[in-house]
């Protein structure tokens, strides 16, 4: 096949092009600069389009002997990836860029501009793996789950699993890669993982989006809608957060009150005790499924679901449901027309914490990615929607 | 890099000796080098004493502009000035020019003007001589322009510009390493203050330069220690002198092409394969547009009749709706190498500034594509070229919609 390598500069990319070429392909490695930071050597976190990065991918693929380009997709990813995170945290979600930039720019942009340019495939330096199963291509996790980045690759569709190609899947530990990659000469087969947001190099979000968004006063309310207070911006809170809330008196009962919600267009702070942070039910609008699921979506399905890269999945119930007019609220998302519905599994698993709107949840069948959803609502224990009544009685029929 | 400039290269570095020493082997290395000086000015039509070796185009180029800014403010130029001296550049100069300009623009007080290219990415006469009337010429520290443009391959009206700063009194930088090797460089009877070469643009040595500086022109240097040059202190390259000497031979002299060849016939002969090129690649992809001048021979009456206004070497497309990088992957792929212009230090391709400065809109300027040629291209590489080009814009348009 022909190879497209996208090429990071990193370890995982470095050695899953070495495996490419191995592997017999006809291989040509890319480096994505995705943003422009001139003379930027090295970030503390991975940087796009480092130097440095774009050196060291440039140094693997001569050790390879493969040609090597430098795309620029720095107004695709300013696009689809930072502006789509700038206007998530306006509208008081809490999103992963990285999904985004998987959804939008490797494996949509790139594998676009890949496959009119001659490519088969592209391959990447991501733990996941890919099956033939009963309806098509299927993705897995990887074989070593403590390397898994499945999470990251739940935005992908079937059209783009047809074109994927993951040389690293089944290799039980990162540090495997790394020796491997050093005994093939890799000179990065030592240099340091990735982490944090790649277009904040300093690791300060909020530093980074006080430049870039306005903070307008508003309330603080509780869960019944009693004003507590003024906040001096929504943007500038988390779910789950306690300090920092000027909250004149104390509640009721004398407990510490949490972040419990962000309302963007009433621009509330909700807050309330800690244990309605607990949370049992998740919807959102933003979905997409990796490839066909082979069942009805909109009746209950048991699955497990994921809402952060690192968490353990936890068992649960999922359909597929309309939004309708009465039911819509100001947390959903207003182009969406359908919301998928997750109840977390509360017999055998304890209730998510600290979930945000924004965040992405991936659903899993065992090891199969079934696909993902943004975070729209998260709901606590005992909330009294209706819905809920409702659901029980369809599983009791079933 | 030629066989004649590698041997002279190469036996240079065979012979020891710091030019500055006095003793034998010293001198016969402050020999060699002033040997090889004179050999360069000769070439570049100077004299020695008017040579300074540098580390390359880029040093050269930083230091005509700080040298030349920073000798006015020196002698008290500014001092009558009511407003900040004024360091004039043409728009589409290379980056070694805009960056130092802009320098003495944050750094040191100094107010940066650009002045407009027509379309065809020239610096026509009337814009620098109306830019010099409305600012006061007293108030221009320098004067700085490209020769030719290394990426669109324009020639600049230099005698007429250089003539118009003269009159006027401003100092006057050419940065003239495009030009070397494919235009004669007469620097006496250009009459401007500086001028700029580099070795490796004519297949000497990379980090060997020189800058040109008129006896009159007072230039402050960049590098302070031990005056071994006029504007440049530093222990000598003899051997990168050596090199450079005998890459100019080559690039200016006779040489064997079955016959012997002089220059002015394997220049003759370069702009014919490149009028070739132009034609296939327009007949080949009829929507292609040639950025640049048009290969029409000294439209502006500049007395060479054996010059055009476009780089003999050049020839410089853009392609609409595919992206240069698409492009140059595609032929790549297909043997023939081709250019998007400049790239950042991290390997991405930028839209052209200079293609921006003649008015190409930035969404026909991502479609742009430079071919090479040299002496040494043959017939066979060009039908290649022509060949591999229709599939690859094909196939970049479909890239370039995803």
């Amino acid at each position: 096949m022909k190879i497209l390598a996208a090429m990071s500069g990193g370890v995982d990319s470095a050695v899953a092009a070495a495996r490419a070429v191995e592997a017999g392909h006809e291989v040509v490695g890319v480096h994505l600069a995705l943003s422009r930071m001139p003379g930027t050597l090295r970030t503390g976190s991975r940087g796009c389009c480092t130097i440095e990065d774009s050196m060291d991918a440039r140094r693997v693929a001569g050790l390879l002997e493969i040609p090597f380009y430098v795309w620029d997709f720095s107004e695709r990813f300013a696009e689809d990836v930072v502006d789509d995170f700038i206007a998530e945290y306006a509208a008081g979600r809490t999103p992963n860029p990285c999904l985004r930039c998987n959804e939008k720019i490797k494996f949509a942009a790139l594998l676009d501009k890949a496959i009119a340019l001659g490519f088969d495939a592209v391959a990447t330096g991501h733990y996941a793996t890919l099956e033939q199963g009963a309806h098509g291509r299927e993705l897995h996790r990887a074989s070593a789950w403590a390397k898994d980045q499945s999470y990251v690759l739940g935005v992908l569709t079937a059209d783009q699993l047809a074109h994927c190609y993951f040389p690293l899947g089944d290799t039980p530990s990162k540090d495997l890669i790394r020796a491997e990659a050093a005994e093939r000469g890799i000179q990065v087969a030592r240099k340091p993982d990735s982490h944090d947001i790649c277009f904040i190099p300093d690791g300060d979000t909020r530093g980074w989006l006080d430049e870039r968004l306005d903070r307008t006063p508003g309330q603080i309310v509780d869960e019944s809608g009693a004003v507590l207070g003024e906040h001096d911006g929504a943007l500038g809170y988390t779910v789950g957060q306690r300090r920092g809330l000027a909250i004149g008196r104390p509640a009721d009962d004398g407990k510490p009150r949490y972040v419990l919600s962000i309302r963007p267009v009433s621009n509330q702070v909700v807050v309330g005790p800690k244990d309605h942070l607990a949370i049992s039910r998740i919807a959102g609008g933003r979905y997409s499924l990796t490839g066909e699921p082979g069942f009805d979506l909109a009746e209950p399905f048991a699955c497990e679901v994921q809402i952060r890269a690192h968490a353990d999945p936890v068992p649960a119930t999922a359909r597929l449901v309309e939004i309708t007019a009465e039911e819509r609220t100001e947390l959903h998302r207003a182009e969406a027309t359908h919301e998928i519905v997750v109840d977390i599994d509360l017999e055998h698993a304890e209730p998510l914490i600290g979930v945000a709107p924004g965040q992405s949840a991936v659903l899993y069948l065992g090891t199969r990615v079934l696909g993902q959803f943004t975070i729209d609502r998260a709901m606590p224990l005992g909330d009294p929607a209706p819905e809920t009544q409702d659901l029980a009685a369809v599983e009791s029929k079933a | 890099m030629p066989e004649v400039v590698v041997e002279a290269y190469t036996q240079a570095l065979r012979e020891l000796g710091n030019p500055a020493s006095t003793h034998a082997h010293g001198q016969s290395a402050g020999e060699r080098l002033e040997a090889a000086r004179e050999r360069i000015a000769r070439r570049l039509g100077t004299d020695p004493a008017l040579v300074t070796l540098t580390g390359g185009g880029t040093e050269s180029i930083n230091l005509a502009i700080k040298g030349l800014f920073w000798a006015a403010e020196r002698s008290g130029r500014f001092e009558r000035l009511a407003e900040p001296p004024i360091v004039m550049i043409a728009a589409g100069e290379h980056h070694a020019t805009i960056e130092a300009a802009e320098w003495l623009r944050d750094t040191q007080g100094a107010q940066l003007e650009v002045l407009p290219l027509d379309r065809d990415g020239v610096l026509r006469p009337e814009p620098l001589r109306k830019a010099l009337e409305g600012f006061g010429p007293e108030r221009v520290a320098l004067l700085s322009f490209l020769w030719a443009n290394n990426e669109v391959g324009s020639v600049l009206p230099v005698r007429e510009l250089a003539a118009i700063a003269r009159a006027a009194g401003v100092p006057t930088h050419v940065d003239a390493v495009a030009a070397l090797g494919q235009l004669p460089i007469d620097f006496a009877e250009l009459g401007v203050d500086a001028l700029s070469v580099s070795a490796h643009k004519i297949g000497g040595p990379v980090g060997v330069g020189a800058l040109l500086i008129a006896r009159h022109a007072s230039v402050d240097p960049l590098l302070h220690g031990g005056s071994q040059q006029r504007a440049r202190s530093g222990t000598q390259n003899v051997a990168g002198a050596v090199a450079f000497a005998a890459a100019l031979d080559h690039a200016y002299g006779e040489r064997s092409n079955g016959d012997s060849e002089s220059f002015e016939a394997r220049i003759a002969r370069l702009r014919e394969m490149r009028d070739r090129l132009v034609a296939g690649v327009l007949e080949t992809v009829p929507d292609a547009v040639l950025r640049g001048a048009a290969p029409t021979r000294d439209e502006l009456g500049s007395g060479d009749p054996g010059l055009d206004l476009r780089l003999a070497g050049n020839a410089h497309f853009t392609f609409p709706g595919c992206q240069g990088d698409s492009l140059v992957f595609l032929l790549d792929a297909a043997g023939v190498s081709a250019s998007v212009g400049s790239a950042c230090q991290a390997g991405v391709a930028e839209i052209s500034h200079v293609l921006l400065a003649m008015g190409v809109p930035e969404s026909e300027a991502i479609g742009s594509l430079r071919f090479t040629l040299s002496p040494g291209t043959t017939e066979a590489e060009i039908s290649a070229l022509l060949a591999a080009l229709p599939d690859a814009v094909s196939r970049a348009r479909v890239a370039g919609l995803a």
